[in-house]
């Protein structure tokens, strides 16, 4: 049994399928790569997949529990954590503001509590903010720490967001085009890191990725998609040599 | 300079971390305590309405700085503050379990406007709670059996354990300590998990829902707040005014809360403040200056008003950071002098659209 299981998923807005019957596994500490055209339909997966979008029909199943109908809040208190393909970050913090908002899953205290700050809301911060520390560590973010991300460089905004996934504690993780906009050295950290959070933290990750030298690089299997359907899926060597998948991004 | 340098996680949840700070907290709160032993006592009653401005204000700021939620509609929770608190005082409750029960009802209607903010955002939104204030302008007015309607409601004094607050120094106090209570309460609540998702709902909705905040649950909470706080404001200036009638808490009161977070800078309780001190004492102001002016201009129909939109024409376009953003400016220039720059503040540029390296 796959910990993660899409099991024909569409998605129809209007006239427009923007996916069609859909089916694919991702099994525990696998890092798994969905590639495609744009317009393929890959941002909407991950969309589904956080209940942005309801799926027109199909169902998602996460660790044996049915996530297709859950409240979108809901999604990361089952271990679901994302990033964005346009930065969104909290741009009127910190880098460490956004960090803790990672954690915001996790109990603070109650309200009277909070309103109090009581020791035991002290104590939770506090713990947070080691927990924090420790995703900082991994991403060599010290030395922005206490700096207001509004006003950091594109690449390390990217990290960051990284960061905030990963303060949540996710065991699926899933990245949107994580290197679109990173130069070659950018890329090839996303990659070691990639490699750590899924060999020693154990995350699972799925990531949608243009960067063909990444994904071959972190990727263990790939999907490749095209107009709302799967062209092929297998290793990053097969995919990229599948001639279905090379006459979709040449348009032969 | 000062470079900051904490030896555990606690340090860095401290509120006032460095020796200077709190002696200068402790210089203004001693100031604060003596001002009405010292100043005359009409800037006594100046003071007084600005403390419970500092209030309502602190109360909209929460809402519009912190969760980016626009409300014109606050001179109703002042209000609805106020009327509640006169008229529970006159079935005989006391003095605190009043002011408590009125900023209930002004969080309860509160919670009743903040549920449309789930569905609409930026001028919708300020056009729902414009719609709010003026019809509530018209309920206080035509509901004359609770109100007393545009005949006005006639305030009894704060009573504390059979102790008069009416006098000019007790009422002070009294409004210093509720200022004092709910501004450390916000602080605490702010710098909490309630705070950091108010920012969160504020700065991408998106991401907020990613991270497991309840955005719509998240919005109603600080609409709620934002209503009680002012509400306890209004409770407050029911006691100030005395006398209660509808007109008095018009759409121009609305207004000059809008004033006080914008001019004195959103997103900083400190903003709050600052706000409310620039735009309670610009009237005084004023008419201060009035003898000194030329007749044409002093004799002016509407000279507050210009001078209200001027002040805040010239902040937009000059300091939209407000009076807490060139506060803060000051104090870098003063920890790193000679060392300011003028851009130090200057934002760098954001890509809000990733542009694919190849």
């Amino acid at each position: 049994m796959s910990v993660f299981s899409v099991r024909d998923v569409s998605l129809r807005f209007g006239g427009v399928l923007a996916i069609g019957d859909v089916s694919f596994d991702v099994e525990q500490g696998e890092v798994f790569a969905i590639i495609g055209p744009n317009g393929a339909g890959k941002t909407s997966m991950l969309n589904v997949i956080t209940r942005v979008f309801d799926p027109t029909t199909g169902s998602v199943t996460f660790e044996g529990q049915d996530i297709t109908r859950m409240a979108r809040h809901q999604v990361v208190h089952h271990g679901i954590a994302r990033t964005f393909q346009n930065i969104e970050l909290f741009e009127g913090g910190t880098v460490l503001d956004n960090l803790l908002l990672g954690r915001h899953r996790f109990a603070h205290g109650s309200f009277a509590a909070q309103w109090l700050w009581t020791p035991a809301v002290r104590r939770a911060e506090a713990q947070s903010r080691a927990q924090v520390e420790e995703v900082i560590t991994l991403l060599d973010l010290m030395p922005h720490r206490n700096s207001p991300v509004a006003g950091l460089p594109y690449g390390v905004r990217k990290v960051v967001e990284l960061a905030r996934a990963l303060a949540t504690q996710p065991r699926l993780l899933l990245l949107d085009e994580p290197a679109s906009g990173l130069n070659p050295e950018e890329t090839r950290d996303l990659a070691f890191w990639i490699d750590d959070i899924q060999k020693d933290l154990g995350i699972t990750v799925i990531m949608v990725e243009h960067d063909m030298s990444l994904v071959s690089e972190a990727a263990d299997r790939v999907l490749c998609m095209n107009m709302g359907e799967v062209l092929a899926l297998g290793t990053p060597q097969a995919v990229q040599n599948d001639p279905a998948v090379v006459a979709a991004y040449l348009g032969a | 300079m000062r470079f900051p340098y904490d030896t555990s996680y606690r340090d860095g949840q401290a509120l006032l971390r460095y020796t200077p700070g709190r002696i200068a907290y402790g210089l203004l709160l001693l100031a604060l305590l003596a001002a009405p032993w010292v100043l005359p006592k009409y800037y006594v009653g100046e003071l007084t309405y600005l403390l419970i401005m500092c209030v309502a204000s602190l109360g909209l700021m929460v809402l519009v700085g912190y969760t980016g939620q626009v409300s014109l509609g606050h001179s109703a929770f002042i209000a609805i503050g106020a009327y509640a608190h006169a008229w529970f005082l006159s079935q005989g409750v006391p003095l605190f379990a009043s002011m408590g029960l009125a900023a209930c009802v002004a969080g309860l209607v509160g919670l009743i406007i903040g549920l449309p903010a789930i569905r609409v955002s930026g001028l919708y939104l300020a056009m729902v709670t414009l719609a709010f204030a003026i019809l509530s302008e018209h309920i206080i007015g035509r509901w004359s059996s609770v109100t007393g309607g545009y005949n006005g409601f006639n305030v009894d004094n704060p009573m504390l354990l059979g102790w008069d607050l009416s006098k000019l120094q007790p009422f002070y106090y009294l409004c210093l300590t509720v200022l004092i209570v709910v501004m450390l309460g916000l602080v605490n609540l702010l710098r909490a998990k309630t705070g950091r998702a108010f920012l969160g709902v504020r700065d991408s909705e998106a991401a907020a829902y990613s991270l497991g905040i309840w955005v719509a649950g998240y919005k109603v909470l600080a609409f709620v707040i934002s209503a009680m706080v002012t509400g306890l404001g209004g409770a407050l200036l029911a006691h100030h005014v005395r006398f209660l009638t509808p007109e008095g808490f018009g759409l121009i009161l609305s207004l000059e809360l809008v004033l006080m977070v914008t001019i004195g800078g959103l997103g900083s309780l400190r903003g709050a403040i600052l706000g409310a001190m620039l735009i309670s004492l610009l009237p005084t102001f004023i008419s201060r200056i009035k003898p000194l002016l030329p007749d044409q201009i002093a004799k002016q129909f509407g000279l507050e008003t210009f001078v209200f939109g001027l002040v805040l024409a010239l902040f937009v376009l000059f300091e939209p950071k407000g009076l807490n953003g060139r506060w803060i400016k000051f104090k870098t220039f003063l920890q790193t002098f000679p060392l300011y720059r003028k851009d130090m503040f200057k934002r760098g540029k954001t890509y809000m659209k990733s542009e694919r390296y190849k």
